[in-house]
């Protein structure tokens, strides 16, 4: 039992709205492990992040480290916010989103991680149509385009991964330019919704900058250091 | 006035502030972690020679204010927007009686913004008459995150936020500044949803609405609003700062509101004390699009530089711009946009 195979495992844990992993964020402060229990802090860019999205990750950070084999026992706390102490007790005794804030939701948060994972998907979706586009195919070859004339290109992967997850369609068959319900994009629209794909595009990518920005400043990281534990 | 060779800008700083988040004022851990945050805010943007130490950030003077804004950083007009956070800070954050001894010191400086809670309710709605009549109040800000008892934040669409609303527009308060998020109940939801601007701007045509901070960190669905409604607009406080850490972030950011907003409809902000608006004023002049960026967002002419810098403000709260600096806003929306070229 390693540390790196916990690490892989948070590895595939993301931010909900910057569509990246937490490793890479900087959020997995601390990592102890002895014998089959572990115990990950996590930290964020600013005391009064939203909860809903602080939740999630310490969730499905716990969850991802009790898919790890030989893992029996897994603690995992947030620290230096606002709702830490009700998120750490509510994740440890699964008590769900709704009973770890009596009285303040009205739902769990299902809802809210599609809408950003729809969110995530239209911006790889604009970012594979640039990478294609800088090889030379035209905006009206994309216009008819199928999953199955995707040459094979990490944007294509990061973009693919997101349709799975979604539920959505991806058989060769399938049209490239969908929304996030998995309706194909009328030919008359292709434009306005790659416009619309890259102001979101734009939007989560300043975030996530934005975010690592205040990280490093909040916990006195050097730029481009290990934050790694 | 700022001028860089030969040309003049008139400056209207769109949002500051004269706090008190002193450990004294605060309240609770929550004024603290408040603070802290603006904090890092600051630190993390500016250049390394306009930080403060946390001791002066959390409670800075008068005389302060008035020296970086007016003789270091080029603002003929500063728009005081109040952030009152009772429940974090004993005599409150930001109040507009606090702004209010500045504006009595030195009227022509500065527009004065009032700030109403529709939690307040009906003893509310006349204490902000008074407070409208009190200062020849033309503008509110509004922070919707603000706690208040047992409520974590609130919408512009609750029944009595209209009631304040329609306050707001018998009283001739045209410009309604929103600050938006993180709040909220219900928590399950996204803390910086905008959407309650855009039924507002519908039901009050006559009512101006800036979003500060281009609706950040959901300035996709900022844009879509300001696309359909023309009496919204975006302040650039928290998107300004990255020229200095994210140069290209912040032509990004910019070319798409251009694209969706346009240049009429986007006021420069400092959001002072978190910044200082000398070097965001100065490089903002200085900025050019990046040439790899400019077929699909245009090139930045000093006629946008001037909208943006003060014009647009100047236009909303009827403030006089020197001919020689003034612009014409466009006549028309334009409906033709460029093709897509995202390569």
């Amino acid at each position: 039992m390693t540390k790196e195979a916990i690490l892989d495992a948070l590895a595939g844990v993301r931010d909900p709205e910057l569509d990246e992993p937490i490793t890479d964020l900087g959020f997995v402060a601390a990592l102890e492990l002895e014998e089959s229990s572990v115990h990950v802090a996590l930290r964020l860019p600013t005391y009064f992040c939203a909860p809903n999205f602080a939740y999630l990750m310490v969730a499905d950070a716990k969850r991802a480290i009790l898919s790890v084999p030989g893992i029996r026992e897994a603690r995992v706390t947030l620290a230096d916010h606002f709702t830490a102490n009700e998120i750490n007790a509510g994740v440890a005794d699964e008590r769900g989103f709704q009973a770890t804030f009596p009285g303040e939701a009205d739902a769990e948060l299902d809802q809210l991680r599609r809408l950003f994972r729809g969110k995530a998907l239209i911006a790889r979706q604009e970012r594979l149509c640039r990478a294609l586009l800088a090889r030379g195919f035209s905006p009206e070859q994309l216009v008819g385009m199928r999953l199955g004339d995707l040459p094979p290109s990490p944007e294509t992967d990061l973009y693919l991964d997101r349709r799975a997850e979604l539920g959505l369609d991806v058989s060769a068959e399938a049209p490239l330019l969908v929304n996030p319900n998995g309706e194909p994009i009328p030919e008359e629209k292709v434009v306005d919704h790659l416009r619309r794909a890259r102001a979101v595009r734009v939007s989560i990518e300043g975030n996530a900058e934005f975010c690592r920005e205040l990280l490093s400043t909040r916990y006195a990281l050097s730029v481009g250091e290990e934050t790694h534990p | 006035m700022y001028e860089k060779n030969g040309t003049k800008y008139f400056i209207v700083d769109g949002h500051i502030h004269l706090w008190d988040a002193s450990p004294e004022n605060q309240a609770n851990a929550y004024g603290e972690g408040f603070i802290k945050c603006f904090y890092d805010y600051h630190r993390a943007l500016s250049p390394p020679e306009y930080v403060w130490p946390l001791e002066k950030y959390q409670k800075y003077t008068e005389e302060d204010l008035m020296h970086d804004l007016f003789q270091e950083g080029y603002v003929d007009i500063g728009i005081f927007q109040p952030t009152y956070l009772l429940d974090f800070y004993v005599k409150g954050f930001n109040t507009t009686e606090q702004d209010g001894v500045l504006k009595e010191k030195h009227p022509d400086k500065f527009i004065l913004n009032g700030s109403f809670d529709p939690r307040a309710g009906e003893r509310g709605l006349s204490q902000f008459e008074e407070l409208v009549e009190r200062w020849n109040i033309k503008g509110v800000k509004l922070y919707t995150a603000e706690w208040r008892g047992d409520s974590k934040g609130w919408k512009l669409t609750d029944p009595w936020a209209q009631r304040y609303l329609e306050k707001c527009q018998e009283l001739d308060v045209t410009n309604i500044h929103v600050h938006k998020g993180p709040t909220i109940w219900p928590l399950n939801k996204d803390a910086f949803d905008v959407a309650d601007v855009d039924d507002v701007a519908t039901a009050f045509p006559e009512l101006t609405f800036i979003v500060e901070h281009v609706g950040l960190p959901r300035l996709e669905d900022f844009c879509w609003i300001g696309v359909q409604e023309p009496n919204v607009y975006g302040g650039l406080a928290v998107a300004m700062p990255f020229i200095h850490t994210r140069p290209r972030y912040f032509a990004r950011v910019l070319g798409e509101l251009l694209y969706w907003l346009g240049a009429d409809r986007l006021l420069f902000a400092s959001d002072y004390a978190i910044w200082h608006p000398k070097w965001i004023v100065e490089k903002f002049v200085d900025f050019e699009m990046p040439e790899d960026m400019v077929s699909e967002f245009g090139e930045l002419t000093t006629d946008i530089k001037r909208k943006v810098l003060g014009v647009n403000a100047a236009r909303l709260y009827d403030i006089e711009v020197p001919e020689e600096m003034d612009v014409e806003p466009a006549e028309i929306e334009v409906t033709e946009k460029p093709a897509v070229t995202p390569a």
